[in-house]
């Protein structure tokens, strides 16, 4: 798998999800990619620098979600 | 004149103890002053506002912070946690007041200079505020603005030559004892093998791949000045395999009373003269000392390392030789679901730069489980629960050791599998007949 089919597979993923839930953790993209925790991070990192994806912490927890997408104003109808 | 009423959290100056209200006061007040004319980057009256919103909380029984977000400053997934506050038209300088972690150095050894300079930083970009140090030990500021994080994240790496610490699901900030540099019972360097693996780490430390948290202590010994044992995934606490040192003179001087016990930490009271009997053998958890003829002896097979013999005698006693650590896995301190204690997995290693076999027998198997296997908020401790500690030892490679019960029968029984018995659990029946009957 290359960074291209990576990027194309975590976005169509996400987005199809988008509706009900727009963060994720970090063993759900892995699923995605089908793919073990380390190599599955190489590309997922590459993915947070190339700003498609972005991290969410809670302090303890991290998550990963599209940039941009999640924003409390759209879960309350203010769109 | 404070921004704020305040009578409710006023009362919390009352007790006998330091409060941190009187510090936010302080705090407040010195930035209203501003004796020194610091450019303040975020409100100044932030801390003002910061005593309100408490005060707003106590009244009304509930909090005013949202928790988490997306800030962070760009390629760490660690290092910043978000905090907003849900009246920000009331408490406009506490809007945003985000929480930023400075990885501590080893031993947390700093230079006068240094506290200086990140005070000053801090006083300047952000609330003036800090915990030194957190529960994981790192440097914590408390409260800036998002604008603020990169400029505060920069002036860190590029004047200070200091990294932010780790947060969320990531490789925390690894945390020591100041180890062999003050300290005469340590058993290995804390501090360079603490400094080691965060440098080594770097990308577990800021870029989040763990179902959760994951914490390195490092205790030079079993006194666990670090608390290694309680709060760590894994536990690195110095030990020895050979004899106590004793020196039988200096034994001899403590019951004389020439030298004070526990290096006279308790003379502030009459506790009358020193008896060897009652503090000391007495009190050996596994009874494996003895005075007799003018001559302490020890039967180090059988101590436990417990330390109590050490510390109230360092003069006469002094730990082994042959020095290392044991690696104990699975501690939590969690608010919920309980803590945990720390389960021992390696006995006795030898803790020496590259500390190759420490990575590559230990920690990287380890994580390599924990990361396939683990649930999502599932620390290292639950996963050997859930699992067992013979997949731990399966996944690491190390034989089961009566070291690691705890107490007989008190842990679950490790079964065989057909593969580690010879001929597997398939018998000759016939064989079998000739020597049982049916």
């Amino acid at each position: 798998m290359d960074q291209a089919e990576a990027v194309e597979k975590i976005v169509t993923a996400l987005k199809k999800k988008s509706k009900t839930k727009s963060k994720f953790y970090f063993n759900d993209l892995a699923k995605i990619l089908d793919l073990k925790p380390r190599p599955a991070k190489k590309f997922i990192n590459q993915m947070v620098t190339d700003e498609i994806l972005e991290y969410w912490s809670s302090g303890s927890t991290s998550m990963y979600g599209l940039k941009g997408m999640g924003k409390q104003s759209h879960g309350e109808g203010e769109d | 004149m404070a921004k704020h009423e305040t009578p409710l959290i006023d009362q919390l100056e009352s007790g006998p103890w330091p409060s941190f209200v009187s510090d936010l006061k302080q705090e407040a007040e010195s930035r209203a002053k501003n004796e020194k004319n610091i450019e303040y980057q975020i409100p100044q009256d932030c801390c003002d506002d910061l005593l309100g919103v408490l005060e707003l909380s106590y009244k009304h029984g509930r909090t005013h912070w949202k928790h988490g977000g997306i800030v962070g400053v760009f390629g760490y997934g660690g290092g910043v946690i978000g905090r907003y506050c849900d009246q920000p038209e009331m408490f406009p300088g506490v809007a945003h007041f985000h929480t930023m972690r400075v990885s501590q150095p080893a031993g947390k050894y700093y230079t006068t200079k240094y506290i200086e300079d990140i005070c000053d930083l801090w006083e300047r970009r952000g609330s003036g505020l800090t915990n030194m140090h957190g529960a994981t030990g790192d440097i914590i500021f408390l409260g800036t603005t998002t604008p603020q994080l990169e400029e505060v994240f920069w002036e860190l790496g590029h004047n200070l030559n200091q990294d932010l610490g780790g947060s969320g699901s990531n490789l925390r900030t690894p945390s020591d004892c100041l180890g062999e540099s003050r300290c005469e019972f340590a058993c290995f360097d804390t501090q360079a093998i603490c400094h080691d693996l965060t440098n080594e780490y770097q990308d577990e430390l800021h870029r989040p791949a763990f179902p959760y948290k994951f914490k390195f202590k490092f205790d030079g010994c079993p006194n666990c000045c670090v608390a290694a044992i309680a709060r760590s995934d894994l536990a690195f606490i110095g030990t020895w395999r050979d004899d106590i040192r004793i020196d039988q003179e200096a034994v001899k001087a403590y019951i004389g009373g020439e030298i004070p016990p526990n290096a006279g930490a308790h003379a502030g009271r009459d506790w009358g003269p020193f008896d060897i009997q009652k503090e000391v053998i007495d009190l050996c958890p596994t009874k494996c000392m003895r005075y007799e003829d003018g001559k302490l002896e020890i039967n180090t097979p059988e101590c436990t390392r417990c330390m109590h013999c050490i510390n109230v005698m360092p003069r006469a006693l002094r730990v082994g030789n042959d020095k290392g650590a044991s690696l104990m896995v699975g501690a939590k301190a969690p608010i919920l679901d309980g803590a945990q204690m720390a389960t021992l997995l390696v006995p006795f290693i030898k803790v020496e730069p590259p500390y190759t076999e420490i990575k590559e027998t230990v920690i990287e198997p380890i994580w390599d489980w924990w990361m396939e296997e683990g649930k999502n908020r599932e620390r290292l401790g639950e996963l050997i629960k859930r699992e067992g500690m013979q997949k731990l030892l399966e996944v690491t490679g190390f034989k089961a050791d009566p070291r690691m019960i705890q107490e007989p029968r008190s842990n679950p029984y490790v079964f065989w599998k057909a593969d580690e018995v010879p001929g597997g659990f398939e018998r000759d029946i016939n064989e079998f007949r000739k020597f049982h009957q049916r």
